[in-house]
């Protein structure tokens, strides 16, 4: 690791401060992202921003047709809500499929939106439900805030403090692992509210997560596997590397979302 | 030493702890280098293979992936504190000799702090397959798992009511 | 049978330290005024080393020092070297390069070390490497082994022509030529056999301490094999003569091969701990491991198995090019011919065969014994030819292997393996018997049913452990013999330490070594301990590796032991006032013969050292007997494993959804320890036929350098695993131990790629079987309706 300064703020204003004042400093939230790539020198911010202390960052609410949750709020909370796991029990899954317990105990909802990882699950929730990302200065759709592999609509000394998901009439998430890494080789989540079908997948776009409209105009009709069958999308644009062609990758996208699909509706 | 220091203090098997330390020092390097306890083991650099498992705040977490400056007023619970020094061991590790779930020793300490925090989270009654995906984040590359798995389901049965569980699971 | 003698299930003594969290592991000792090192290392495959500028680096804060290659090579030091001498086909000696600990001149793959900055703390000595600035002039790098005696192939080293080290072969090609050409069906298969990176879960470490007063350096080092690193280290090398160089391999966490080599780490560290006049710490990170630790395996075959009209098994031909790497490792050589070639026959009467091994520099990072070490690559050889065999001649495998498998004993093969005992026959029968091999239809069908693929796959193995005999090591080329020693010090009291030159690293000797003791000598194992892994301690020793402490070390213990029971006799002799010949020893008591006059274990011990009531001129007093033991044979531990899985055709996802393995070990000391070490076997063989796969792109940098990339088995990789032996004693040493720690490594790839490829239905797919692999086949081949 390189060098940095540590801070501790105890209030969010505090932090931003920190944040305009320091053009490289990085937040930390559970530093499960940040933290190994500090480790092996891929980053060294001289500033580090502890967001550990600052109150209210965390915890989970149901307000009338959305859950809405704190951006310190970790994976382990986030799985084993009661509040989660009866509105939305595809998030409750999708949290409890992240990393492994020791890293679900520390790593935050924050801090896996904000870094954007192209293989992480919380992005395809964001956007398979069509949360709102509540932040210390605006509310961003999730459709506007994921802009590509690793970057995000957030501007400097802008902070995540809630995500609101709005509570879906069905929806599954359905995950295949590298094997490796045990990230999303892909992972496809599906929700249906109302005549809004959502379909997002994240570990096989090249630019991050992305949602699949003929999908879901396909599952406007009918919101069933059948209706998916015989649907791919085009291996453009897909990842390809050592653990899976960008055939491969955009085959798996249609048996993930057929499957989710079938979960969603309790098939 | 670099010149950039910072103080921390908390509470280690029990022991308070006060130390002044270059912020980058990770939880693991506080109690190795720092410490001298050296039972949590460092076996990767990507935060996967588990070899470093430590419970902060009764919650199994990687202390490689930790600064100590994040801890600020923790509880943290070792391997060496997991039963009295001169005590019986604790159940889980009673359960990993019994079943035969260690061969080089690099990776137990992680495992058997992982073991016991899966009793806290899912009870009693470990079937095989929920121990083999709860271990999805501690790697051994000597047992083949096969006697961890059994070792584990042991130890869960034999906490139950042992007066070890209450402290360790707290 | 005792409740802790041999054949029991004995609790491991060596637990309680582990359990606890009081191991020490090297990095787990620090010693006053210790520096950090932090190597710099060749970020590109292959480049000239033009320049290495320290300047800016030794002034920043905390700088003990920095070293360079060109200042090793000032200091005169040797070579790191392979010990074993591989002859071409003309009878050249192998090309072997230099391999100085730091490079100088040249960097031959990403990772080769060519400075080494010291300094107070780690992260010091890291901000530091970071300033040094090498200038570095790019090489073009060879990679794929199967290009790398291609014409125009850039050349590594001048010694090495083709980048060829040699061409070896075994066997009568002329006959063999001559079956396959009068067989009734040949079997042809080309495969490659995937380069593994070993992850023992402790990363090496060295700890070096010079001590100005004696003259002396210490080394702390994760090693298999303390001895041979000290001699390695001072005859080659040359950094300290043997008796001012003390090695000592404390808790080393997993070897699995890749601590038995000598690596430029520590050499580097005793060199600097020297100059400096301070201890110099050393301990890999993950990622440095990926790149420095000798890899396995890593074969290109093409290999044909030749029938009758009876499905005999007349011929096998066998062509390998096996790659090296960068450097020839400690025991590179041997892996691919000696260890590898004389198991071609399998567990089968084979009349005919003949293998020829091209053995090629890359830029990679070297590759040596890997848990198995040759014995997997050729059991995969031959399994899969058989299996293959079976499924053309349309004959069930089973039934073909048991037609073809050697029945007497001793058998003399035609690769020069001379079996001494086995029950092949028994063993695949209790397989198929407890493995349910008669319910797998039934059980496909149930898959079926749920859209899955199932299948199933054998393995019959054979393996040579316990090397081995040292004047045929020697005539073979090996630099050492490979005996094992033993001491056995009694002690006034009775209790006894028991020195032993094998070390352990997972495998239980503590336990297992003072069962044989205890049993022996009528003790409880609290009374016996075992000591190892220290250079000034222990007597010379060989180390442990190629599953040989159990065949070789505890024989050396057993003659100790006779030694010391026959001069125990003379004492109780005189202590019993009666003739040495009427003195009989057992269950710990000493009596004369015909009376009820004894003497118990412990008085004679006293007696032994009080020595009041023997004659000295005749009997020495004490009672420490020591033996080096050297093994008649290798051993032949064999076996069947099955496996069985299941393949989720839409994703390719395979899971291994039954194992069963009947081993023959000859005696087992410790089944709770001989079962678990079947376990991990079968994980790391199962972990190279499914996940693990090393992928250097053309340029040579290590695509797969970390476990987000390189894919370590885990615990839901795995299923539970039905484990049995049968049992024919080793008729050549005195336990009639075979060893047993590898073959689940030897049985399990073969046995895994069967079952897979009985699923598919083709037999064109590589290790490892990744869901993306089998994906992919499943669309080459048609076999299913295309997925969407």
């Amino acid at each position: 690791m390189y060098a940095f300064t540590f801070h501790r703020p105890q209030t969010l204003r505090q932090a931003a401060n920190l944040l305009t004042k320091n053009d490289e400093a990085k937040l930390l939230a559970g530093g499960h992202t940040l933290l190994p790539t500090m480790k092996l020198r891929l980053a060294g911010p001289p500033q580090i921003v502890d967001l550990s202390l600052v109150e209210g960052l965390a915890g989970i609410e149901q307000s009338g047709r959305s859950i809405t949750i704190g951006a310190m709020t970790r994976h382990n909370d986030v799985s084993n809500s009661p509040v989660v796991q009866q509105a939305i029990p595809a998030l409750a899954k999708l949290a409890g499929m992240i990393g492994d317990p020791a890293v679900r105990h520390m790593g935050t909802i924050g801090g896996s939106i904000a870094n954007n990882d192209p293989n992480a699950d919380y992005p395809a929730a964001c956007l398979g439900l069509g949360a709102i990302i509540i932040t210390n200065k605006r509310r961003i759709k999730a459709d506007d805030f994921f802009t590509g592999m690793f970057s995000t609509a957030l501007e400097p000394a802008e902070i995540i403090t809630k995500v609101s998901f709005p509570i879906p009439k069905k929806a599954a998430y359905q995950k295949f692992r590298n094997q490796a890494s045990r990230f999303a080789l892909v992972g496809v989540f599906v929700s249906k509210r109302g005549s809004e079908i959502r379909v997002a997948v994240t570990g096989a776009g090249a630019n991050g997560v992305f949602r699949v409209p003929s999908f879901e105009e396909a599952l406007k009709k009918r919101f069933s596997p059948k209706s998916l069958e015989g649907m791919s999308i085009p291996a453009d644009g897909m990842n390809s590397d050592i653990h899976g062609s960008a055939e491969y990758r955009a085959h798996l996208v249609g048996v993930l979302a057929r499957r989710a699909v079938a979960e969603a509706i309790g098939k | 030493m670099a010149a950039n220091t910072a103080a921390v203090s908390l509470t280690v098997n029990g022991k308070p702890v006060t130390a002044e330390i270059d912020p980058r020092t990770l939880l693991v390097q506080l109690l190795r280098e720092h410490l001298r306890l050296t039972g949590t083991h460092v076996g990767c650099d990507t935060s996967q293979c588990g070899a470093c498992v430590v419970h902060v705040n009764g919650k199994a977490t990687k202390s490689c992936t930790v600064l100590a400056l994040q801890l600020e007023g923790a509880d943290v619970l070792t391997i060496e504190g997991l039963a009295a020094p001169d005590g019986p061991l604790h159940p889980m590790q009673e359960a990993f000799r019994e079943n035969h779930g260690l061969q080089c020793g690099y990776c137990t300490p992680g495992m058997i702090m992982t073991a016991v925090d899966m009793v806290r989270r899912k009870g009693h009654d470990l079937d095989d397959h929920t121990i083999r995906e709860q271990l999805e984040g501690n790697i051994c590359r000597c047992t083949g798992y096969h006697n961890i798995v059994k070792a584990i389901a042991a130890g869960a049965r034999a906490m139950r009511g042992s007066s070890a569980t209450s402290k360790a699971a707290e | 049978m005792s409740v802790t003698g041999i054949g029991a299930a004995v609790r491991r003594k060596e637990d309680r330290r582990f359990i606890t969290g009081k191991g020490h592991y090297t990095d787990d000792i620090n010693r006053p005024g210790q520096t950090f090192a932090c190597f710099i290392r060749s970020p590109h495959a292959h480049a000239k080393i033009k320049n290495i500028d320290v300047s800016a680096a030794s002034r920043l804060p905390g700088v003990a020092g920095i070293f360079t290659g060109a200042q090793f090579a000032e200091d005169k030091l040797g070579s790191l070297i392979c010990g074993w001498t591989v002859l071409s086909k003309d009878g050249s000696p192998m090309k072997m390069a230099p391999h100085p600990a730091l490079a100088a001149g040249k960097a031959n793959c990403v990772g080769d070390a060519v400075a080494v900055v010291l300094a107070e703390t780690l992260a010091q000595a890291k901000d530091a490497a970071e300033r040094v600035v090498v200038d570095y002039e790019p090489l073009p790098a060879v990679v794929d082994p199967a290009k790398a005696a291609a014409a125009g192939a850039p050349l590594i080293h001048d010694v090495a022509p083709n980048n060829t080290i040699y061409n070896w072969h075994l066997g009568d090609a002329e006959a063999t030529n001559a079956a396959l050409k009068n067989a009734r069906h040949v079997t042809t298969l080309e495969f490659i056999n995937n380069r593994l990176v070993p992850n023992a879960m402790e990363p090496r470490a060295a700890l070096a301490e010079y001590d100005a007063a004696s003259g002396s350096l210490t080394l702390w080092n994760a090693t298999q094999n303390p001895h041979v690193a000290r001699l390695v280290i001072s005859a080659f090398v040359g950094v300290a003569p043997e008796n001012k160089l003390r090695v000592i391999a404390p808790d080393v966490g997993g070897g699995f091969g890749s601590k038995i080599f000598i690596y430029p780490e520590e050499v580097v560290c005793l060199w600097a701990a020297r100059k400096l006049g301070r201890p110099v710490k050393w301990t890999a990170e993950r990622s440095e491991s990926f790149i420095t630790d000798a890899h396995g395996r890593d074969h290109v075959t093409k290999a044909q198995m030749a029938f009758d009209g009876d499905g005999r098994i007349t011929a096998l031909k066998v062509h390998t090019t096996a790659n090296l790497g960068a450097y020839m490792s400690t025991f590179s050589s041997a892996v691919p011919t000696f260890l590898y070639a004389t198991l071609l026959s399998g567990q089968y009467e084979i009349p005919h065969i003949y293998c020829e091994v091209d053995a090629v520099y890359t830029n990679t990072v070297p590759v040596d014994a890997y848990r198995g070490a040759g014995r997997p690559e050729a059991t995969f050889v031959v399994e899969r030819l058989v299996e293959v065999g079976a499924r053309e001649l349309g004959v069930d495998p089973a039934t073909l292997r048991q037609k073809n498998f050697v029945k007497t004993f001793p058998y003399q093969t035609s690769v020069a393996s001379l079996y001494d005992a086995g029950d092949y026959q028994a063993s695949l029968q209790k397989a198929l018997e407890l493995h349910d091999y008669k319910g797998f239809a039934r059980r496909k069908r149930d898959s079926e049913r749920n859209g899955k693929l199932r299948g199933i796959g054998f393995a019959t193995y054979i393996e040579a452990c316990g090397v081995a005999p040292s004047a045929l090591v020697g005539q073979l080329g090996a630099g050492v013999g490979l005996w094992e020693s033993a001491e056995v010090r009694v002690n006034p009291t009775g209790s006894v330490e028991v020195l032993t030159g094998c070390h352990q690293h997972g495998q239980g000797h503590e336990t297992t070594f003072a069962q044989l003791v205890a049993d022996r000598l009528g003790l409880s194992i609290d009374q016996v301990n075992i000591l190892h892994g220290d250079t000034d301690i222990v007597q010379f020793g060989m180390g442990t590796y190629g599953s040989r402490s159990g065949a070789v070390g505890m024989s050396a213990i057993v003659r100790a032991l006779d030694k010391v029971e026959a001069k125990a006799k003379k004492i109780a002799a005189h202590l019993l006032e009666a003739a040495e010949g009427d003195i009989v020893f057992k269950d710990g008591k000493f009596t004369v013969a015909g009376t009820d006059k004894s003497a118990a274990w412990g008085e004679v011990a006293l007696g032994a050292y009080v020595a009041h009531k023997f004659p000295t001129s005749e009997i020495e007093p004490g009672l420490k007997e020591s033996a080096f033991y050297d093994p008649t044979n290798f051993t032949f531990p064999a076996g069947c494993h099955i496996c069985e899985v299941e393949i989720d055709p839409e994703t390719g996802d395979t899971q291994v959804v039954g194992w069963t393995a009947v081993d023959d070990f000859g005696t087992v000391i410790n089944p709770m320890i001989v079962e678990g070490q079947v376990h991990g076997g079968v994980a790391q063989g199962v972990g190279q036929a499914l996940l693990e796969h090393t992928v250097y792109d053309d340029k040579g940098q290590l695509v797969t350098g970390s476990y987000m990339d390189y894919a370590m088995p885990r615990a839901d990789n795995l299923p539970s695993l039905q484990v049995d032996t049968t049992v024919t004693k080793c008729p050549t040493n005195p336990l009639g131990i075979k060893g047993c720690g590898e073959a689940g490594a030897i049985a399990a790839p073969a046995a895994v790629m069967n079952a897979i490829t009985n699923a598919l239905g083709t037999e064109l797919i590589d290790m490892p079987a990744t869901p993306a692999t089998v994906w992919a086949t499943l669309q080459k081949t048609h076999t299913l309706p295309r997925a969407a």
